[in-house]
């Protein structure tokens, strides 16, 4: 797609400092030894501590079990392989690229709940479009909470890009609805809606988050063509029922996972592809507009148990 | 894909024989769900070793008390040692002399230090303190106007006899990274205008920060050493997952926090970082954030918070709730027709009304145990709770006093008056005789109260807990369950 540099080593620098801050990696802890249960335990211990909760570890941990039962792996080399493979296959996706529009402008939707990290994501992908070239209309459709509306503006105007807002207050699908208009009429590419955090509990929200979409669709056929799920890298188990939720709301097509940067490993996005097939498409790995890479599912398992790329 | 913890004890030692004693065996089973409860809660695995290896010493050799079973002295174990973990309350904000008492709120980017800003001023004026209330976040765009708009909402909307000011330097505000260090300055300053205005409080909003940034951690450390907050609290995202301890652990290492604060509590969260950031730092959680408005902030309970966590749902919000809902008034008459066993459908329909005052089922049902993970889903068929209205509304005020009146024909009646039909009056009302009959036992127990008669009219099936008699356990009608995770982990190898 070309529309990122995907400078795939950042993100693993920024996995594999945590790593070293934090424990031995696994290739080091395997390396030669033989698969004993002690070992077997530090890789369930490594599993569960990088989130990807006890469900899709067990899983995971009977499945090494077996495989060596059944003789395939004998030692920590092995294993390690195995689970690389593992974890790969489970995040697999045979497109990651962002949805646009065959001919004309493309909307993208920003949802996920209160500071996971939907409007500084927009402003990252905002700058990564602009920059490949496209020409990007913002809409601050969240106008619930305060300042919300500035925040976007305030990185409009860094990013030299224009921006539809709304009121405090206003309806958000009539912004969306607006925005939609606007971007028609100026004839820009890609239309980018940051919608306001709501929890997934709240029925209301969530169906205020439909109703944004269905205005678009109607406005639109096709629209929005993407839908990002904004996910904190920090969130545990409960980011499932997250996504699953926000899946029947507003059909997301991928999640951006921000805070990449941060010390926490993400797992829980393998529990999610597992769970909801929703693919991992971007990560966050700072709070300025380029702290933006391609989500690379490789880089992502390899820094997670601390292997190194051969 | 998450049965509630008790349920699951139960099926561990229902094949046991020797009931009389907890033993080495049968506890070692019981302690593996456990630790699986635990950490689908997300408390952090080593706390959950720690945790799981201490209650099974607690435990075994335990005579099991007449009353219960293994399996509930087995809960009541946890939950008791759950309890004293996260103990004791403490929402005192202790206030020094001469003021300003300085408040420092700090935390991980997104937790959501700035609407806690407003809470706490919030709070505090209720109590009729003033308060000052600094924006010392340079770096988010658009921060200061956030917490100005907050501040000045609770200012003219809150209760409470404390005056409240702002205080910011909206000119010092710059992108990531330019500012570092600016923020040591304006806290100063803020102290000083706090003082001249003889404020009781100053409460500082920090900006958001990674526990990994040098710099970062440094501004704070020199904002603490400049002002020496008599207070510093870490804000923490209650869904945060088994990163919590690493970012707590730093964050107490530089500032020596005193206390937690946990947000965006009224998420289906189980939350069991509470568990985990309380451990590492040793300090107590103050408030939990339900909501996103100024008054939404609650001091801690430990009991319901274990309860959460081991998955058995926040039945005390729930009865609280409740309470806030149905006047003293109208609960004790109704308590004492439960007694007497004269509990009527008049009755019923008030407590179904008061229920739905809460707000929206769904909301409730996530304070349910056992709701888990089946009912959030779910959107509740409210209309399904307009018809039971229905048919009440529909009969007739003798008939409402005793439904034994009703015969064939005026349950035909009944159900074209409410555009139901007569199995679903039938239904009704067979439900309601149970119900009837239950309450007469459950009086005696004590626990009673409104909430827990609704409960048992669609309950499914309850689970008996020590302490927390038959728990509710609310059905919503014709919904269909969510695949577990597990289970669509079996689809997939099948294939
Ligand atoms: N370290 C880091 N911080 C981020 C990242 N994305 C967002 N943030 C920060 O998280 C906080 C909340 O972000 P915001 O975009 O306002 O979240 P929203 O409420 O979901 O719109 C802000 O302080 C952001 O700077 C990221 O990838 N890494
Ligand atoms: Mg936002």
């Amino acid at each position: 797609m070309g529309l990122f540099t995907a400078t795939v080593s950042a993100i693993r620098r920024s996995l594999t400092r945590t790593r070293e801050a934090l424990g031995t990696p696994l290739g080091d802890l395997l390396g030669g030894r033989s698969l004993s249960d002690a070992v077997v335990d530090e890789i369930e211990t490594l599993l569960l501590s990088a989130d990807l909760g006890p469900t899709a570890t067990t899983l995971i941990i009977q499945e090494l079990r077996e495989a060596r039962r059944a003789g395939r792996i004998d030692s920590g080399s092995d294993a390690l392989e195995f689970l690389t493979d593992e974890l790969k296959t489970r995040l697999a996706c045979p497109d990651r690229g962002l949805l646009f529009a065959d001919s004309g402008l493309s909307i993208m939707l920003i949802a996920g709940i209160n500071g996971s990290g939907k409007t500084t994501s927009v402003a990252k992908i905002a700058k990564s479009l602009h920059t490949s070239g496209r020409s990007v209309l913002l809409a601050a459709a969240d106008t619930f909470r305060a300042g919300a509306v500035a925040q976007l503006e305030i990185w409009a105007r860094r990013l030299d890009l224009d921006i539809i807002k709304g009121a405090r207050g206003a309806d958000p699908a009539a912004v969306a609805f607006d925005a939609a208009d606007a971007a028609l009429s100026r004839g820009v590419d890609v239309l980018l809606i940051d919608t306001a955090g709501r929890l997934h509990t709240q029925a209301n929200l969530m169906r205020q988050l439909t109703k944004i979409r269905n205005v678009l669709a109607k406005k639109i056929p096709g629209a929005p063509h993407e839908v990002l799920l904004v996910l904190d890298a920090t969130a545990g188990q409960n980011a499932i029922i997250q996504a699953q939720l926000f899946k029947q709301a507003i059909d997301v097509t991928g999640i951006f996972l921000a805070k990449l940067d941060g010390t926490a490993k993400g797992g829980i996005v393998i529990a999610i592809h597992d769970a909801l097939d929703i693919p991992v498409k971007l990560v966050g790995l700072g709070e300025t507009a380029d702290d933006v890479e391609i989500f690379d599912p490789d880089t992502f398992v390899e820094a997670m148990l601390g292997v190194e790329k051969s | 894909m998450f049965e509630a913890l008790s349920q699951r004890i139960t099926d561990t030692f229902r094949n046991l024989a020797g009931r009389g004693r907890i033993s080495q065996d049968n506890v070692r089973e019981a302690m593996d769900e456990v630790r699986t409860a635990l950490l689908e809660a997300d408390v952090h695995l080593q706390v959950v070793t720690q945790f799981c290896e201490e209650v099974a010493q607690d435990a075994v050799g335990r005579a099991v008390t007449k009353s219960l079973k293994p399996s509930e002295e087995m809960i009541a174990i946890v939950h008791q040692r759950l309890v004293q973990l996260m103990g004791p309350v403490d929402s005192h904000i202790m206030l020094v002399e001469p003021p300003p008492t300085v408040l420092m709120l700090c935390g991980l980017q997104g937790a959501g230090k700035t609407t806690t800003c407003a809470k706490l001023a919030a709070y505090l004026k209720k109590s009729g303190r003033s308060v000052m209330v600094a924006a010392v976040d340079l770096q988010r765009p658009a921060a200061v106007e956030q917490l100005a708009v907050l501040t000045s909402e609770v200012e003219r909307d809150a209760p409470g006899a404390g005056s409240i000011h702002f205080y910011a330097e909206p000119d010092k505000c710059a992108e990531y990274g330019r500012v570092t260090g600016v923020a040591v300055g304006v806290s100063r300053r803020a102290l000083a205008e706090a003082r001249r205005l003889k404020v009781d409080a100053l409460i500082l909003d920090t900006a958001g920060r990674l526990h990994i940034n040098d710099e970062l951690m440094a501004e704070l450390g020199a904002i603490n050493a400049a002002l020496r907050p008599q207070q510093i609290f870490l804000v923490v995202d209650a869904m945060v997952g088994q990163d919590a301890v690493n970012s707590a652990r730093v964050f107490h290492e530089r500032l020596a926090i005193d206390g937690i604060i946990l947000c965006k509590f009224d998420s289906d969260t189980r939350g069991g970082a509470a568990l985990s950031v309380k451990q590492v730092t040793g300090a107590p959680i103050k408030f939990v954030g339900i909501g996103e408005k100024f008054d939404q902030l609650q001091e801690f309970h430990p009991q319901r918070m274990a309860g959460r966590i081991l998955g058995m749902g926040d039945v005390v919000s729930l009865v609280e709730k409740v309470r806030e809902e149905v006047s003293e008034q109208e609960a004790t008459h109704i308590a004492q027709r439960m007694a007497e066993g004269r509990l009527t459908m008049d009755d019923f329909l008030t407590q179904l009304g008061s229920v739905r005052r809460m707000g929206p089922m769904k909301q409730l049902l996530g304070l349910l145990p056992g709701a888990g993970s089946a009912l959030k889903n779910i959107e509740v068929d409210e209309k399904q709770l307009d018809r039971l209205e229905g048919i009440v509304h529909s009969m007739t005020a003798g008939e409402r006093r005793d439904v034994k009146t009703l015969n064939k024909s005026r349950v035909k009646r009944i159900a074209r008056g409410s555009g139901t039909t007569p199995a679903d009056v039938n239904k009704l009302t067979r439900q309601f005789q149970m119900m009837q009959k239950m309450t007469r036992q459950m009086a005696s127990a004590g626990v009673g109260g409104p909430l827990k008669s609704i409960g048992e009219l669609s309950r499914t099936d309850s689970t008996r807990m020590p302490g927390v008699q038959n728990m509710p356990t609310l059905r919503a009608g014709g919904s269909t369950r969510t695949v577990s995770v597990k289970q669509r982990y079996k689809q997939r190898k099948k294939k």
